[in-house]
């Protein structure tokens, strides 16, 4: 077995530039996060809507995130707009693929949610007083929030993991970052092995203020 | 001279190579990540404190590291420690490891799902512990899980397009080289495109259908 020398300097020294890229990575998850809700939003009542038109265009959008791989949506992005003289930026790219991935995801997951509170509760509230603003307001959402609130997480995890094929265009993430140190210093080893413990630490940071957050918010009644 | 040639019928055969190692590939990964899952899980559901912290921590780094991180990360590893491995092997593993950590959760839920009584009974009936196992754990639990398991199969097919990084000859990879001369990015990526689609969709209807099926 050749032995291998570890020279972790060279990492220690481009550390800033790491934190960099993870702060492209939380940045570029966070915001495909928000956009994604809001387009998980339309989509799911556009998929439930009565019309044809805007269910199937809904569905469209909904099947085509969840049964290609995100790398092909990045390269769609990154490639494909790129023949047609439209030339996102490597950040743009996966910025819009993971857009495109989320609110598909989502939708499905808030559509679930919403299909999972019967009916009758709707029924009950009204007959209680309510309006259907406030029926909504406070029976239907606080419980169907309880429900989505870990698929949601998980989706967020998903979002910064798949972040990391950004280094396939180039763009300064945590990985692109990384790829481009260990291609100058030919430390490649190294600048991985840091570069996989900040993904995890940055995965068990975001678990773990998910878990204080939905403490707070539900105070422990998660189903 | 022209750099760039239009895609032509020729490179058909190119694409098809593509085609079946992404096949091959997802169902090696599926393959051994069931087997390893399925072990693994009924480790988890019936193994104490201690084994679940210990499988539990591994498992956690497998889900929470970028696949293509641990890739890369595993194809230079071996090749700094002198075994370089070829891109379809190492893809392999990693894949399989990978496929394992998300079975493992299928499994688990699935022993889970079986009743303590079920199996309390059978033991009652004087069957010794592996023969509840065998007969009773299995068949009963693992017909829960078919709907999960297909789902993680259909995201292991998605994610194979991952183990191109380590210069694994898979379909986005073939797609990427003609695109790089033949720069007709459009066509060949929606048919690439088209292609994962024509595989997932059905799959997907069909644990959905699954699904419903046992809900009722």
């Amino acid at each position: 077995m050749d032995s291998y020398n570890f020279h972790w300097n060279v990492v220690w020294d481009a550390f800033p530039q790491l934190l960099g890229g993870a702060f492209t990575t939380l940045h570029v998850s966070v915001l495909s996060m928000l956009v994604g809700i809001v387009a998980a939003v339309f989509l799911a009542l556009g998929k439930m809507s009565n019309s044809k038109i805007l269910s199937f265009l809904s569905s469209i959008w909904i099947e085509l995130s969840r049964n290609t791989p995100a790398l092909f949506l990045i390269y769609m992005a990154y490639f494909g707009l790129g023949a047609y003289g439209i030339h996102l930026s490597p950040y743009l790219s996966v910025f819009a693929a993971l857009v495109f991935v989320n609110g598909g995801y989502l939708a499905e997951t808030f559509r679930g949610g919403f299909q999972s509170i019967p009916p009758t509760q709707y029924n009950a509230a009204r007959s209680l007083g309510m309006n259907s603003v406030q029926a909504y307001r406070h029976i239907i959402l606080p419980q169907m929030f309880r429900r989505i609130y870990h698929p949601m997480t998980n989706q967020f995890i998903w979002s910064i993991l798949m972040s990391s094929l950004g280094i396939l265009v180039g763009m300064n993430d945590l990985s692109g970052e990384t790829q481009r140190l260990q291609s100058s210093s030919f430390r490649t080893l190294e600048f991985f092995i840091v570069a996989a413990a900040m993904y995890y630490v940055i995965a068990k940071l975001v678990l773990f203020a998910a878990h204080l957050v939905s403490k707070r918010v539900f105070k422990g009644e998660l189903s | 001279m022209n750099l760039f040639t239009p895609i032509s019928w020729n490179d058909a055969g190119f694409i098809l190579t593509g085609v079946l190692n992404t096949v091959y590939i997802s169902v090696i990964a599926i393959f051994f990540g069931t087997i390893l899952g399925l072990v693994l899980g009924f480790a988890r559901a019936e193994g104490n404190k201690i084994v679940n912290m210990c499988l539990g921590g591994v498992l956690d780094i497998l889900k929470s590291v970028p696949l293509i991180i641990q890739l890369i990360l595993f194809s230079t590893f071996i090749g700094a420690m002198g075994y370089p491995l070829e891109p379809f092997v190492a893809g392999s593993i990693i894949l399989s490891l990978y496929t394992m950590a998300f079975m493992v959760e299928v499994f688990r839920s699935g022993f889970d799902n079986v009743p303590a009584a079920t199996k309390k009974a059978a033991r009652s009936l004087g069957m010794s512990y592996w023969q509840t196992v065998r007969h009773i754990s299995i068949p009963i639990g693992m017909r829960s899980v078919l709907p999960s398991w297909i789902g993680v199969g259909l995201s292991v097919i998605k994610d194979s397009a991952l183990v191109s990084v380590i210069g694994y000859m898979e379909l986005l990879r073939t797609a990427e080289q003609l695109i790089s001369r033949s720069q007709q990015a459009v066509m060949i990526l929606v048919g690439v495109g088209l292609f994962y689609f024509l595989i997932s969709y059905p799959l997907s209807l069909y644990g959905k259908y699954i699904e419903r099926k046992m809900t009722r």
